[in-house]
């Protein structure tokens, strides 16, 4: 029988080390809520867990010039509860806010959600639309990188044995810029996406979208950008003739498989049709208007 | 006696739920609380393959490893011969729940039990299971219903020849049985009618998802005495069970039931006590097994799924002239499935002349269904009553209109044989449109469906006793375990009959030894027959109270009443006493006679079958197939509510699984006949934010044979759900749903076929 080690480092350096020099398989915990359920299951067996949420830092969200930066083991409650993020990134607020149930969110991550490289995770493409770049340590030191390039398979990502993320930065937002998050699920909560998509859009003063950015999540081996679907907003604004153009970007976009959750032809249909139905709530918040939630 | 027309004091109102404190505080002591010393863990090694011969089972290297104390197999249970066994709901063999708690030869579905061990800790037992080693000859499954009845199907059983052909078949096959039932002339029904529709519907199987997975205590004691606590809806029937299946006296084996957290019909059967029990006989050890829920979704038994072939034909009018149904009923790895009900429930609603129902029982490489509220009655349900609403479409008729036409009264004879007594179908259909939800105008974008459910609900023997502890306040025992408020209304009925307050009767759910034989609770009976049983008793202990009063005061039995809880003298002719409360008689009772106690067994008849229409108005997301439930009304002759509270929750908790069922419950296979959603992520009950505020809507007609006048509530709301919301969905969105669940991918592409 193997044994399983628990650490609970107070800075960088030392979880750093930790991860370094563990013998078998190391798991950085943050809220844990992915990662306990697969060691009860059994689908991973770690020798050595090493909790970040001891290292300052890494829980609280902080403004720096202009731009929020959060914690990477802030609880999805932290951030649902915070006015400035709520107001500035609606949709990656609504993207956390739909993991799991509320005594879930007490301790689901950001971070957590993207490292457990589910395709299907609502967090993740609420951050790729925001172009949110992650702040990643381990033993070369310090980098940044977009989101985009941290998850690379399902259950995979592009972070060395002793690496883990610090914290995410989110961008400056101009005037008129929002985002929001959809996703499909069968039920009404307590479900995991059959598809999910975030767009975050800047609009001019006449409604004309001058950036955009569209993520979706459960329609391919990670969740994706479709710079198309952006670029089908680009210099319009959301008229009929847009809306259709979008949702064909998204349907050629997704390229997902048939699994209990379901078909390759439902989920292309429905890609199509909460890209639409997010653009409409993105603009909607870009321009001001009273919005509503997401489903 | 017949209560139902005097003033009820007690039945009718809505006391505070006896077993409420200790479910919320958490001290209610349910399966997988109880605990012992020396105590073992049980597991369970499942096959991983659909279909498969065992070649052999090495269990040598589980059984040195340090910690394990026991290991068995099918070689550790006697060779059962086949029997029909009458213990549990459903039809039952002996035999094959023997083979069904231990595969023996055939694996013959995944999940199926092969081997057990019993160790010092969880982690022990799970490593000693994988040191089993087992070969499989790996064979060709099938899973679908149809996919077993073909020709070449691969088939499970090589001494399984349908029985109900004539001739009897040389060649086995999956096809358990057939069964027919015919009134009239169908065909002669049919030439006659100005209008006929047809259709071909599909449900999958549901698990009855209870929260509580199985679990059980288990002690052979060195004196062969038997020991267990565990929970389901009958200690007796456990305790039968697994007295055939170890060969041993029922005498020896004493049965505790515990809190019980949900059965729904899928704990009255066994898979884990006798197998706990023949741990704890190899190693004299208590041993101590609980499920996963991923065992109870593998291993455990849902309802069954059906194809099924309905033709209506009516007048222009709307009388249904003639009624045909073909039912392919799955019953799992073992013969028996609900296919008996089945064929009889669906048409029973109705006065139809001529009826033609014929019934398929099929195995196949799934888990043995199991009993789950009103079995088989839902599958067939939907098939006739969305085809009623194809019939009412076609001619133009309102839905309800059509039920009343052809809704079956008193004196109506139905196509399985017995006729109708005093049924209230009427009074519900009568409810229904009454009904602020009927008469209001349908919103915008929604669509409202109409749907109807009949049960039998059954009676049977029960066992009761009422004592009057010594400071005059009361304990009722009974033999029925309490899955849907029996404690309470058993309670308030001794308390109606007593004259007392209910908060001074406690009930309790007595051990195998402590009383009576009592049948397990399932068919809606134990308001009725065990309510009759301690209604009996309670009148028992009213006339001996009598008699103590009349000792007390000299004068004749005759010349005392029992009125309030009290002994009056029953006029001014025979005395004037002061009235003895029960208290009083009582702290007396040492001089009147002694202990102060009635108990009454019964064998009850009479059951009066229930009847209920659903109405729901649904929206549908015409891009994703969403369905929602946007109001929801269930009318049910209750025959009368002893805590209408309860049978309140009854009807609201039938309709959520209903909900359940129609829209996204199914279970997922891989091409290897493995579940692939073996837990409640992806087996998808209903949360509750998908389920409106249920109004529930009791419509009384007394049931003259219960001394109260109760009918069994429990299983009639689950009957109409699917086929009123596959109603609504037809008239929200124009497309009918005949294949359940009516999920979302499924619904948008029945809506993309019907748009071109």
């Amino acid at each position: 029988m193997s044994g399983l080690s628990y650490a609970a480092p107070t800075s960088v350096d030392e979880a750093v080390k930790l991860l370094a020099g563990a013998s078998g398989l190391a798991k950085v915990l943050s809220g844990g809520t992915d990662l306990l359920v697969q060691m009860r299951s059994g689908r991973v067996k770690p020798d050595l867990i090493v909790d970040t949420k001891k290292i300052p830092g890494l829980i609280g969200i902080r403004e720096e010039n202009g731009s929020y930066v959060i914690g990477a083991a802030t609880p999805g409650a932290m951030v649902e509860a915070h006015a400035g993020m709520k107001a500035a990134w609606p949709g990656v607020v609504e993207a956390l806010d739909l993991i799991g149930s509320t005594q879930i969110q007490g301790r689901c991550t950001l971070a957590g959600n993207l490292c457990n490289a589910s395709p299907a995770a609502d967090s993740v493409p609420a951050l790729f639309a925001a172009g949110a770049t992650a702040v990643i340590v381990g033993g070369k030191g310090r980098r940044e990188v977009p989101v985009e390039q941290v998850p690379v398979g399902p259950g995979r990502t592009s972070l060395g044995k002793d690496e883990f993320i610090l914290e995410f930065r989110l961008p400056p937002r101009p005037a008129r810029s929002s985002d929001a998050y959809l996703r499909f699920i069968p039920r009404t909560e307590m479900d995991i996406a059959v598809v999910g998509c975030g767009i975050s859009v800047t609009l001019d003063d006449k409604g004309v979208c001058t950036t955009a950015r569209v993520a979706l999540g459960a329609v391919a081996p990670t969740v994706v950008l479709v710079p198309d679907a952006a670029q089908a907003l680009v210099g319009h604004k959301l008229d009929a003739d847009t809306l259709a153009k979008l949702d064909a970007a998204a349907q050629a976009a997704a390229k997902p498989i048939n699994d209990k959750r379901g078909t390759i032809e439902y989920r292309v249909k429905v890609a199509g049709v909460l890209a639409r139905r997010v653009a409409a709530i993105a603009f909607d918040r870009a321009q001001g208007f009273v919005n509503g939630k997401a489903h | 006696m017949n209560y139902i027309d005097t003033s009820l004091k007690v039945v009718g109102t809505r006391p505070i739920r006896p077993d409420g404190v200790d479910k919320v505080t958490g001290r209610a002591v349910f399966a997988a609380d109880t605990r012992a010393a020396g105590m073992l863990w049980g597991k369970v090694l499942r096959s991983p393959h659909a279909h498969a011969r065992i070649v052999s089972i090495d269990t040598s290297k589980a059984e040195a490893l340090a910690g394990v104390h026991a290991v068995v197999t099918a070689a550790d249970f006697p060779e059962i011969v086949s029997e029909e066994a009458f213990v549990g709901e459903g039809p039952m063999n002996f035999r094959d729940l023997s083979m069904n708690c231990m595969a023996r030869g055939k694996a013959l579905y995944e999940g199926h039990a092969l081997a057990a061990v019993a160790a010092t800790t969880q982690e022990i037992a799970d490593r000693a299971l994988a040191l089993i080693d087992v070969q499989y000859d790996v064979l060709p499954h099938v899973i679908d219903v149809e996919a077993a009845m073909a020709d070449d199907a691969p088939v499970l059983h090589d001494d399984l020849f349908t029985a109900g052909v004539d001739p009897a078949p040389t060649k086995p096959s999956n096809v358990a049985k057939v069964v027919t039932f015919r009134k009239g002339d169908a065909e002669a029904g049919f030439a006659e009618a100005d209008v006929i529709v047809e259709g071909r519907y599909t449900t999958q199987p549901v698990h009855q998802a209870y929260i509580e997975p199985h679990a059980c205590m288990a002690t052979y004691a060195p004196d062969g005495q038997v020991s267990i606590h565990s929970s389901s809806q009958g200690h007796f029937m456990v305790r039968a069970y697994t007295a055939k299946l170890l060969g041993l006296n029922l005498s020896n084996i004493r049965v505790n039931p515990a809190e019980i957290g949900g059965g729904f019909g899928g704990k009255t059967l066994v898979y884990l006590e006798p197998v706990a029990v023949a741990l704890s006989r190899k190693c004299g050890r208590t041993v101590k097994m609980q499920m996963t829920r991923e065992e109870v979704f593998r291993a455990s038994g849902p309802t069954s799924g059906a194809a099924m072939e309905i033709k209506i034909g009516a007048k222009k009018d709307g009388t249904i002239v003639a009624a045909k149904q073909i039912l392919k009923y799955q019953a799992g790895a073992f013969p028996g499935s609900p296919i008996g009900p089945g064929c009889m429930c669906g048409f029973a609603m109705y006065d139809l002349p001529n009826v033609d129902v014929v019934g398929y029982d099929v195995v196949s490489n799934r888990p043995k269904v199991a009993a789950y509220r009103a079995p088989g009655a839902p599958i067939t349900s939907f098939a006739v009553e969305c085809a009623l609403d194809d019939l009412a479409l076609k001619l133009d008729l309102d839905p309800l209109t059509l039920r009343e036409k052809n809704a079956a009264k008193n004196g109506t004879k139905t196509h399985y044989g017995p006729t109708h007594h005093n049924i209230g179908f009427t009074a519900v259909l009568d409810a229904v449109k009454a009904h602020p939800h009927w008469k209001s105008p349908v919103k915008e974008g929604q669509g409202r469906g109409l749907a109807c459910g009949f049960w039998f609900n059954i009676g049977g023997e029960s066992s009761a006793q009422v004592h009057v502890n010594e400071d005059g306040t009361v304990t009722a025992a009974t033999g029925s375990p309490d899955i849907g408020g029996s404690r309470a209304s058993i309670g308030m009925m001794v308390a109606e009959v007593l004259g007392v307050p209910p908060t001074t009767v406690r009930t309790i759910v007595a051990d195998t030894a402590s009383i009576g034989f009592t049948f397990l609770t399932g068919g809606s009976r134990v308001t009725f027959a065990t309510g009759m049983a301690a209604t009996q008793a309670a009148e028992k202990v009213v006339e001996d109270l009598k008699r103590r009063a009349a000792q007390t005061w000299e004068i004749p039995v005759e010349a005392v009443e029992w009125k309030d809880g009290k002994a009056y003298p029953a006029g001014s002719n025979a005395g004037a006493f002061e009235p003895l409360d029960l208290a009083t008689l009582a702290l007396k009772s040492p001089r009147t006679g002694g202990p102060i106690i009635a108990e009454v067994s019964v064998n009850a008849q009479g059951a009066g079958p229930g009847f209920g229409a659903h109405i729901c108005d649904v929206s549908v997301d015409r891009e994703t197939g969403q369905v929602t439930i946007e109001r929801y009304t269930a009318v049910q002759d209750v025959g009368k509510a002893i805590h209408p509270s309860y049978v309140e929750g009854q009807i609201q908790g039938g309709a959520a699984q209903g909900i359940g069922w129609a829209l996204n419950e199914e279970y997922i296979y891989n091409d290897k006949g493995q579940m692939e959603n073996p837990g409640f992520l992806d087996y998808r009950v209903p949360v509750a934010s998908d389920v409106p505020m249920i109004e529930a809507v009791l419509v009384e007609v007394p049931n003259p044979r219960h001394p109260f006048g109760a009918r069994g509530v429990g299983e009639v709301p689950i009957i109409p759900p699917m086929a009123a919301i596959g109603n609504a969905i037809r008239r929200a969105a124009g497309v009918r749903m005949h294949d359940l669940p009516m999920s979302p991918p499924k619904l948008r592409a029945a809506l993309d076929a019907a748009s071109g």
